[in-house]
């Protein structure tokens, strides 16, 4: 079975690497008696998010079967009672993977009104300051991104996005905001997010988005799903 | 019917949890002891999933506004009907107007009050439980307050009151031992199955996840338990991508002291995973407290699964003696 982390780690002297399996291979791995995990090999790219999308629309066909939950190029599938025979259960999953095409991709285009900067995008000029590129420019390419949305997790309604342009990748902070805004719209190391709820949160603040992520009285309440695409407007820019 | 007449912050109404919309991003909520809590509903007659009140944080007193079959299931709270005590885990009948109180709890750290037909509150994605965070299930999507007034379901239909003083269970803890019968120390044995980055940490940090008697922090709640005792390093740093969690994966943020998620989590997370504590020891961390000390032991997956039988035979066998009981 695999048993290491791909690409994931840094390239180590530690006896990690040598155990690396072919690229090819994703990884299985179990949580407790009644979930197991798959893992995508490779970096993080859309096609296999794709195929990650395809599984999970298999598995949840499957008899015992209780809930697929889509992670980042990753899944989570959750078993009504533990699987019988475990092996053969992880055997079908890696079938599945192996077998199954990148799904098509039939999302909505979503746009987002944005307000950069100011109080609510207050670590624009800590972006601006790492990547060496003025705010202005840091903007647009925010705004030219196509994002797909990969997974909606975490907490109700955050979509996990695929899709910001490295020039703008930040590392997320060390200490996290005591209290950030929901609709903060944040980078993540290489995501980008929007914030639901309002809390502690690590992820660098560049604006504030009034668009509900999560409404109980629509179905479904989150706004997102897997395989959306979201653009991001400016709908103005604050000093 | 009851009207709460004191409390304090963090006492909910809960089910057992509202499953299938994590991929919304909704976590499960849900209490953190189900086997007290069904015992309670069984007790009752109620379907297992009727929704109670979990109480952690004491006194806790009601008010009966109608005559009303109650339980008490869970930790140890020297609970009193009036001047009445009443024995741990019991169901008795209240009489419209008395108060049943119940007491920071000698053992064990959460309590549930359950109500013949269950608590009528809205069924929001599938369940009754209160998703603290997003405030919304349970009562109003809060924790409950002086005055809050809550109605069970069938409180239209008559009540059938227990003949005598009620009925009565043994609790788990003595039908249901932790392994640690050979020794006589206060660390809970937690059984746990290795999980998918446990072969990333060197020998030593292994060793020390086993041997370390964990303690419970103070920073522990329904989300999760922060645990103290030991740093686990990676000898590599590990960036993992966000993936789907479940209650008792324990995770290892860079700090390097284990986190064990529970019922509160969020959806997905993305720290190292070492370990994943079984579901039939689930109820017993959630009757840890906090300051407590637990101590991993490594099982297999067929003990794993085999672990929920005894867990499953103790709540049957309750459910046949309360049907009896009721036809006599």
């Amino acid at each position: 079975m695999a048993s290491a982390m791909i690409d994931s780690i840094r390239p180590s002297r530690t006896t990690v690497t040598a155990e690396r399996p072919a690229l090819s291979e994703p990884k299985l791995s179990s949580i407790g008696t009644r979930a197991l995990l798959l893992e995508a090999p490779g970096a993080f790219e859309l096609r296999q998010q794709k195929r990650i999308w395809s599984v999970a629309d298999e598995v949840v066909t499957w008899a015992d079967v209780e809930e697929a939950v889509l992670g980042v190029t990753n899944l989570m599938v959750v078993f009504s009672k533990p699987p019988r025979d475990l092996e053969a259960t992880k055997a079908a999953l890696l079938d599945a993977w192996h077998r199954l095409p990148e799904k098509a991709v039939s999302g909505r285009v979503i746009e987002i009104p944005v307000i950069y900067g100011g109080e609510l995008g207050s670590d624009l000029p800590a972006v601006s300051a790492f990547s060496g590129l003025p705010a202005e420019e840091i903007i647009a390419i925010h705004c030219a991104g196509e994002y797909t949305v990969c997974a909606i997790g975490s907490s109700p309604g955050f979509g996990y996005l695929h899709g910001l342009d490295p020039r703008i990748f930040m590392p997320r902070k060390t200490v996290p905001s005591l209290r950030m805004l929901k609709g903060t719209v944040t980078i993540g190391g290489m995501q980008a997010g929007i914030s639901v709820s309002t809390g502690p949160n690590g992820w660098n603040a560049i604006g504030w988005a009034a668009t509900p992520m999560f409404d109980l009285a629509k179905t479904p309440p989150a706004l997102l799903a897997p395989g959306d695409q979201i653009r991001f407007l400016v709908e103005r820019i604050e000093p | 019917m009851i009207e709460v007449l004191s409390t304090l912050p963090l006492n909910t109404v809960q089910d057992l949890g509202r499953f299938g919309s994590r991929h919304y991003g909704v976590s499960t909520s849900g209490v953190m002891d189900p086997v007290a809590f069904v015992v309670g509903n069984v007790l009752l007659g109620n379907p297992d999933n009727a929704a109670g009140i979990e109480v952690q944080t004491f006194p806790f007193a009601v008010r009966f506004l109608a005559d009303t079959n109650f339980s008490v299931t869970g930790a140890d709270t020297a609970a009193t009907l009036d001047e009445r005590a009443l024995p741990s885990w019991w169901s008795a009948t209240a009489r419209r107007g008395q108060t049943l109180t119940l007491r920071p709890p000698g053992s064990g750290a959460r309590a549930y009050l359950t109500l013949a037909g269950g608590i009528d509150v809205p069924v929001i994605l599938g369940s009754r439980s209160t998703h603290l965070r997003s405030e919304f299930g349970g009562f109003c999507g809060r924790s409950l307050e002086q005055g809050d007034v809550l109605r069970t379901l069938d409180s239209e239909t008559e009540l059938t009151p227990w003949k005598s003083g009620g009925l009565g269970v043994i609790p788990p803890a003595f039908t249901l031992p932790s392994r640690n019968t050979r020794t006589n120390d206060q660390v809970l044995r937690v059984r746990v199955l290795r999980a998918g980055e446990y072969d990333l940490f060197s020998e030593d940090m292994q060793e020390k996840f086993w041997t370390t008697d964990w303690k419970i922090t103070h920073q522990s709640d329904r989300g999760g338990y922060r645990l103290s005792g030991h740093a686990l390093k990676l000898a590599a740093p590990v960036e993992m991508r966000s993936y789907g969690l479940v209650a008792g994966i324990i995770q290892v943020p860079p700090s390097g002291e284990p986190i064990i998620q529970l019922s509160d989590a969020n959806t997905a997370g993305g720290y190292p995973k070492i370990a994943t504590v079984i579901e039939a020891d689930l109820w017993r961390l959630g009757q840890a407290r906090l300051g407590s000390f637990i101590r991993f032991e490594e099982v297999t997956y067929e003990a794993a699964v085999e672990a929920m039988t005894p867990v499953a035979a103790y709540i049957t066998r309750i459910r046949r003696t309360t049907d009896l009981y009721r036809s006599l």
